[in-house]
């Protein structure tokens, strides 16, 4: 063997071993039986992995419940629109709570005017008004999906200014000469790394594009979905599964995909789920992005949260299935925030006045 | 049926690996031996225990008929007998089966003075069956983590494991094995291809050689692996599709719980893209 063999194979030894020893994990392991014994319907996640979501989703510690003032917030504060219900003394307490929820690094100035709280002249101010209105329809009309346990300003934001999972219309990728990729064959973030679809957010989460494919006869006339449509559906469901940290049995019996009787039940609180996703970005947030395009780079006060307000295409960052899940079967874990913020349920549904939504 | 007149001189004694003489002889054209004992027996006892197991079941289909593994909470413990019991000792079974089946294989080639590639061969399929059946459930900490024994039971299994690890195909030791598998068919159509038109040529004339053989792959690739070559590689080929399909639903699991797709990140990380 001369030399250079000799070489190669050493070289391929060494990389075979640093493949082998540093790119898997290893035991021990943590399972969750989901279905009838030997149906393979299980969670997997490493004792390390599962430690690890347990850190990011520590719940903060919740501010004291305050004695009532005894006055309306619209009574003691001027140009309160839809907190005005709230006891001034609650009014307070879920300022400061909001503050430590969206802007702990910028403080009050991220949304008021130090100079005049009551002016909207900081456009942020808003947006939270839509967003508290947003709040209080999920966890009033959505209870499907969000049950009792219902979400807060944290359960997106987590202390910044801009969630950390969001979404906007990807450019499409130019192929030139090339037939079209069809949307695919990159590497997809958005789908785990495969190269299905790239963008099935603008397809599934603003558009309402048809997500089920599979026909209800076999080779039925009646179907006319496609390979590329299904591929389609499989980026979307590859997001729901980096979403919430749990694999495809979490909501489906494999053996078929489209019946509804073998699914475990969250497949029934994914289904809502996903209405109540485009609802949130079609009627909370696309109608906001005037705002945003008259401050691209956020408000004066935005410290360190400096990231464009607009995805490539001039479109608002929205939502999707990790914006609040953040690799968590539940958000948080299912802690149980919004029971110590009952004003966050006293939101008033009146839409705000309409000068205020247009950007100075 | 009737012993042909040379036969007899190959029906040699000794070879045995246990017992000695004990077992050591012919029924009809079937040698016995120590493991042909045990392999009935466990045949025997494993397909009453199926038929048990069947009849506790709620069809007789023989298509849906379901003989599950225990619930994960019994661990690596015994599970009672309607609960997931009967699999194991089914599996208990199998394995006594397949085992005493691979070591009978391995006597009969040393009576006969052969090397023990077929034993060593069968040996492959039974290794990747007591991988899916002891191996990854001992490393996952249940045995409830082994497939079902039913037709359809155990092709659900294979769904939903698959889907566990979100998009199969992006399992690496499954991209080799499926690899070795295609190109052990091909490697097997070209042998015999290749010796079928060598022994026959168009009427009238003689069969051929394997020096025909041998010029036919030289002229069309430029080389020729050669008469007892392409037996190696056919058999390294079958095996290897064996051995990786052993790896692939190992390492699913044990040393990967999340997506095969999201496996590759080291991958995409490198800094060798732009």
């Amino acid at each position: 063997m001369n030399i250079f063999v000799q070489c190669g194979i050493g070289v391929a030894a060494v990389v075979g071993a640093a493949v082998t020893f540093l790119t898997f994990e290893r035991p021990p392991i943590e399972t969750v039986q989901r279905g009838f014994r030997g149906t393979a319907q299980e969670l997997v996640y490493t004792t390390r992995a599962v430690d690890r979501i347990a850190a990011r989703n520590v719940v903060p510690e919740a501010d004291p419940p305050v004695d009532p003032i005894g006055q309306k917030s619209s009574e003691v504060y001027e140009n309160v629109q839809v907190l005005g219900d709230l006891d001034a003394g609650q009014f307070i307490r879920l300022m400061a709570a909001i503050t430590a929820w969206v802007s702990p690094e910028q403080g009050c100035n991220y949304c008021h005017n130090p100079e005049n709280l009551a002016s909207d002249e900081v456009y942020t101010k808003v947006v939270t008004r839509r967003m508290l209105q947003m709040t209080k329809a999920i966890n009033t009309n959505w209870k499907p999906h969000v049950q009792e346990t219902g979400v807060t300003c944290y359960t997106c934001h987590r202390g910044q200014p801009i969630p950390a999972y969001v979404w906007s219309t990807e450019p499409g990728r130019s192929s030139s000469m090339l037939a079209s990729s069809a949307g695919q064959n990159v590497v997809s973030s958005a789908a785990g790394l495969t190269s299905l679809p790239y963008d099935p957010f603008t397809a599934f989460f603003r558009d309402a594009l048809p997500i089920r494919v599979a026909g209800t006869t076999p080779h039925g006339p009646d179907n006319r979905a496609s390979i590329k449509q299904t591929e389609w559906t499989y980026g979307l469901m590859m997001h729901f599964s980096q979403a919430t940290g749990a694999n495809c049995t979490f909501c489906h019996n494999t053996q078929n995909f489209a019946n509804w009787n073998d699914a475990p039940p969250q497949r029934h609180s994914a289904w809502h789920g996903i209405r109540m996703v485009r609802e949130i970005n079609n009627t909370y947030i696309e109608p906001l992005t005037p705002l945003w395009a008259a401050n691209r780079n956020g408000p004066p006060e935005r410290g360190s949260a400096t990231m464009s307000r607009l995805g490539p295409h001039g479109d608002a960052l929205k939502v999707n299935c990790a914006s609040c899940h953040q690799g968590a079967h539940k958000p948080l874990l299912g802690a149980p925030m919004l029971s110590n913020y009952p004003e966050l349920n006293a939101v008033s549904s009146q839409l705000p006045r309409s000068a205020s939504m247009t950007p100075r | 049926m009737s012993m042909l007149s040379f036969e007899k001189k190959y029906r040699v004694r000794g070879g045995t690996l246990v017992g000695g003489d004990l077992f050591d002889f012919w029924v009809g054209p079937f040698y016995v031996g120590f493991f042909g004992v045990t392999t009935m027996f466990f045949t025997v006892l494993g397909t009453a225990l199926i038929f048990y197991g069947a009849a506790l079941g709620d069809t007789w289909n023989v298509w849906r008929i379901n003989i599950a593994p225990p619930d994960l909470s019994y661990g690596l413990g015994f599970a009672p007998l309607k609960e997931g019991g009967l699999w194991q000792l089914i599996t208990i079974c199998a394995l006594g089966a397949f085992i005493s089946w691979a070591l009978r294989q391995a006597e009969i080639s040393r009576k006969l003075g052969m090397g023990l590639h077929i034993p060593f061969a069968y040996g492959m399929a039974v290794f990747a069956y007591f991988t899916l059946v002891v191996i990854r459930p001992v490393l996952m900490g249940a045995w409830g983590h082994g497939f079902p024994y039913g037709i359809f039971s155990h092709l659900d299994w294979v769904s939903n494991v698959g889907y566990q690890y979100l998009h199969f195909h992006y399992n690496p030791a499954h991209m080799i094995a499926v690899t070795f598998f295609f190109t052990t068919t091909l490697a097997l159509s070209l042998h015999g291809g290749l010796v079928l038109s060598a022994l026959n040529p168009p009427k009238g004339q003689v069969v051929k050689t394997a020096e025909h053989e041998n010029t036919f792959f030289r002229d069309i690739i430029g080389y020729s692996i050669g008469t007892l070559g392409i037996h190696r590689l056919g058999l390294f080929l079958a095996l290897s599709a064996g051995f990786w399909s052993a790896v692939c639903i190992v390492i699913s699991g044990p040393f990967w719980t999340r997506g095969w797709p999201e496996w590759w990140g080291w991958w995409l990380n490198l800094p060798i893209w732009s």
